[in-house]
């Protein structure tokens, strides 16, 4: 669990679970695309994201594509998360949202 | 293949055949599967079904059933609106790693922003993470599914 944390100790490797959360299966350079990231960079993040097992890869023909990989973060969740609470924190989660939607 | 929609990971401290029992047994499925429980002989070509007390039963055919490293089954959506998508499958690769084993869920075929493809995508988290705590700890997660991930979880 201390890899997982870890890895999401960083605005960068945060960006990239974005990216692949918006899209999922992308290869290295679709996920290099439009950021101000080194190549470099990207490949050390996502082999740090990966060892945490928060980014799965999988080959597709020549290809390498990236999924994002909630298991882990669900089981963190699970850890703190008391039954009773998960329908209350679901609901402020929601209202927390839609008042800051509004807000924009 | 085409390129899978999702592809989920776990590392479980089992074995390659527990885990296979895991997955195919339906006093197993119940348990980590949220009142789930599946029945095939698991036969290529074969039906396979998930029976629940209190839902509709999930049916579909069995692809690939290589024991105890890979198994694949045809998945069709369960709702009204997911009838007219095309039929998706789901792949369960299994890989010894030394003391634990690597589970790999592979989702493909599935019409992407289709209702299945909205069911699944939070309830497979959830049935590994249970998966996981039952094979490791002797007890599923603590779940109580909202009503909305209650569907998930039974899509999934």
């Amino acid at each position: 669990m201390d890899d997982v944390f870890k890895a999401l100790a960083d605005a960068s490797r945060r960006s990239l679970l974005d990216r692949l959360h918006a899209r999922n299966g992308q290869t290295l350079n679709e996920l290099c695309d439009g950021l101000a990231m080194t190549r470099q960079a990207v490949t050390k993040h996502l082999a740090i994201l990966e060892a945490a097992n928060l980014v799965t890869t999988f080959k597709h023909g020549r290809e390498k594509l990236h999924y994002l990989n909630p298991v882990p973060i669900h089981q963190i969740g699970e850890r703190w998360i008391r039954k009773f609470e998960r329908g209350k924190l679901a609901a402020l989660g929601e209202l927390k949202r839609q008042l800051e939607k509004r807000d924009e | 293949m085409s390129k899978p929609e999702f592809v989920y990971t776990t590392y479980i401290e089992t074995s390659a055949e527990k885990l296979w029992h895991a997955l195919t047994d339906g006093d197993f499925t119940e348990r980590y599967w949220f009142g789930h429980r599946v029945a095939s002989d698991w036969k290529v070509g074969s039906p396979y079904r998930f029976t629940h007390q209190s839902k509709p039963p999930h049916q579909g055919k069995v692809l690939i059933s290589d024991p105890p490293t890979k198994l694949a089954y045809s998945w069709d959506g369960c709702s009204e609106d997911s009838k007219r998508e095309r039929t998706s499958r789901v792949t369960f690769d299994i890989e010894p790693r030394g003391k634990v084993v690597k589970l790999t869920v592979t989702h493909d075929n599935l019409d992407e922003g289709g209702k299945t493809f909205r069911d699944i995508s939070g309830g497979w988290p959830m049935v590994l993470a249970s998966l996981k705590s039952l094979l490791e700890a002797g007890h599923p997660l603590d779940i109580d599914p909202s009503p909305a991930t209650r569907k998930e979880a039974a899509h999934a």
